[in-house]
């Protein structure tokens, strides 16, 4: 048998893999680093319950505002409890809220996105709602939605999903927008597909790189709308962890201990900023056109 | 222009109909009973009912909804429940503080964000670009309210430089009101200047490869009057857009600022409100609020419109 293309690249193909593993990383840099730092807080978050050396939420009064790298490894806050375990439980919180926002709004904003994109008699009636949702400033907003619903978890997750849908929704109907009348969609139709398959089969794909960049982004968001909410006492309830919550405790301690505003604050940081550099990456990456800007 | 002008003003109509609305509906979908706030637990049966009949609790919520609607048109946002004050003249007595610390965060955020952004595109993947961009990205991950408690801890705790916290009005001197406002504004202003070299970049850079720029160095102009004539006029129209973004977001971010810094404007008012479930004083503050936002927006598109001819086709 001779030699074909595909022998050569088969026997190459292994010192190419590395090479371009090399470039990727090159190229990619800030997805890399960003999506390794979200790892660690990933495991962080998964690994809690044997990371954590104390209950997160019980409180000792004798023990209060202990400064660190004693018998707690980041000291205690004004209620005794320990701030190290706080902070590994807080990352609980804030991903998880994170990940159920960012797949509701990317479910919800994509669906109105993908139908007010292809049908227009329903576009302006729809569009306006989500311009109406748009002309309240989004923390306004989710306080408004707290204040009725109160505070829980899923409420925090509904508010933020509320406040990011309508952009997500813009986001997918702007690209239905500029496909609806391309020929593949049009011979879609003439075979005789219905408007559902059309929708899914044809249109759904071309929507999923802007989709995915925005729900990174969304993530983020809601990552730093939660810690907002909480700060402002108007998030989860205050027996759960939360990074937001503890900064707002630190508040009346800053000047006798500014250990229990520190670290929280940092974690919050360093999850919105490897959500953010994930973000930036996966748009250079899915998106050449966009590269540097 | 005028029909431009027009029709945008039409175009307000709805938004701001559906803002009401739904904050309407905001309170009427809260739980509990505002007459069991007002009167408090203890009291009889006989005087909740005879509240609610004064208040026009009773009536179907169409006619509630349209008596609302037609107080909310007239400028009669009710009067709040805890503070025996209409809801407009409270948020009339909050709205300097936020006011001054929004206008000067938007200083603070043009001033940083502008000249970094212009800055990185010339400098387009070099080491100053590079940093730039890192610390901008930094800046955008920062939540305002840590960044705001680690200035406090440097400035005024530790430094003793600036007051901690609180709010001197205009009347008590310029000076005076501006201590007490310069770390709320760089708090607040950090993040959106963050956001706004990003962008002024990225236009820039389109820009910059623009055949008209390539025009204007060939023909010798200086780089200096190529970046800031040339290029620099045609970003502006994007970053225009983005400066009415930044103010509204600004807007936003002063509940959080306020809260931090215990300055007492119209967002410390509403997580007051929202506090004490003072749902007239909610309702108001947030529809007053939006209406602020969907105005600078309506400004924004004018000023675009006016500067670029082609906004006022395009957009209707």
């Amino acid at each position: 048998m001779a030699t074909t293309v595909n022998d050569v690249r088969a026997a190459t193909w292994t010192p190419s893999r590395f090479r371009r593993m090399g470039t990727v990383f090159g190229r990619h840099r800030s997805m890399v680093i960003g999506g390794v730092l979200l790892s660690l807080i990933v495991l962080m978050a998964l690994l809690a319950p044997w990371l954590m050396t104390h209950d997160p939420t019980f409180q000792e009064p004798r023990e209060r505002l202990i400064a660190p790298f004693g018998d707690y490894l980041l000291g205690t806050d004004a209620q005794g409890r320990d701030i190290y375990s706080r902070v590994v439980k807080g990352a609980q919180l804030s991903l998880l809220v994170g990940v159920c926002v960012s797949i509701a709004t990317s479910l919800v904003g994509g669906f109105i996105g993908l139908l007010t994109g292809f049908v227009p008699r329903i576009d302006a009636p729809i569009m306006r709602v989500m311009d109406g949702l748009m002309a309240f400033p989004g923390i306004v907003l989710a306080i408004g939605i707290m204040a009725v619903r109160g505070a829980a978890i899923s409420n925090v997750i509904l508010a933020l999903t509320v406040v990011s849908t309508p952009r997500m929704a813009r986001v997918v109907r702007s690209v239905v927008l500029s496909l609806a009348r391309s020929q593949f969609v049009e011979a879609a139709e003439s075979s005789g597909c219905s408007m559902w398959r059309v929708l899914r089969v044809h249109l759904l794909p071309n929507c999923m790189s802007p989709l995915i960049v925005q729900a990174s982004f969304v993530f983020a968001e809601a990552v730093l709308g939660e810690a907002t909410l909480s700060f402002l006492g108007a998030g989860a309830p205050p027996s759960v962890p939360s990074w937001g919550g503890m900064l707002s405790e630190s508040r009346l301690y800053l000047s006798q201990a500014a250990w229990t505003m520190i670290v929280p604050g940092a974690a919050l940081t360093v999850t919105v900023f490897a959500l953010n550099l994930l973000g930036d990456g996966l748009r250079d990456m899915l998106d050449p056109k966009l590269r540097h800007r | 222009m005028a029909g431009f002008l027009v029709r945008r003003f039409v175009a307000i109509i709805p938004v701001m109909l559906l803002v009401a609305t739904a904050v309407f509906l905001l309170l009427k979908l809260t739980p509990g009973d505002p007459v069991g706030v007002i009167l408090g637990p203890d009291a009889t049966e006989e005087r909740r009912q005879a509240l609610r009949d004064d208040l026009g609790l009773n009536d179907p919520l169409p006619e509630q909804y349209l008596r609302w609607l037609g107080d909310a048109v007239r400028g009669d946002l009710g009067d709040s429940l805890f503070l025996n004050e209409p809801v407009l003249s409270a948020l009339a007595d909050r709205a300097e503080p936020t006011l001054l610390l929004t206008l000067l965060s938007t200083l603070v955020a043009l001033s940083i964000g502008l000249p970094a952004g212009i800055i990185a595109a010339q400098n387009r993947g070099k080491w100053l670009d590079m940093g730039t961009m890192a610390i901008a990205i930094v800046g955008i991950s920062m939540p305002t309210f840590w960044l705001g408690l680690i200035l406090i801890l440097v400035f005024s705790v530790q430094l003793r430089w600036l007051p901690v916290a609180g709010y001197a009005p205009l009347s008590d001197g310029l000076w005076e009101s501006l201590r007490y406002l310069i770390l709320p504004s760089v708090t607040l202003g950090v993040a959106q200047a963050a956001l706004l070299a990003r962008m002024t970049r990225s236009m820039m850079l389109e820009v910059l490869g623009a055949e008209y720029v390539l025009v204007a160095r060939a023909k010798g102009l200086a780089e200096r009057r190529v970046v800031y004539l040339h290029a620099l006029k045609n970003a502006i129209i994007p970053l225009i857009n983005v400066a009415g973004l930044i103010f509204a977001a600004l807007l936003g971010g002063a509940v959080v600022t306020e809260q931090i810094f215990n300055i007492p404007g119209i967002g410390r008012l509403l997580i007051q409100a929202v506090g004490r479930r003072d749902v007239t004083l909610v309702q108001g503050s947030v529809l007053v609020i939006a209406a602020i936002y969907v105005l600078v927006n309506l400004l924004v598109d004018i000023i675009s419109a006016g500067l670029d001819p082609r906004l006022r086709k395009t957009e209707g």
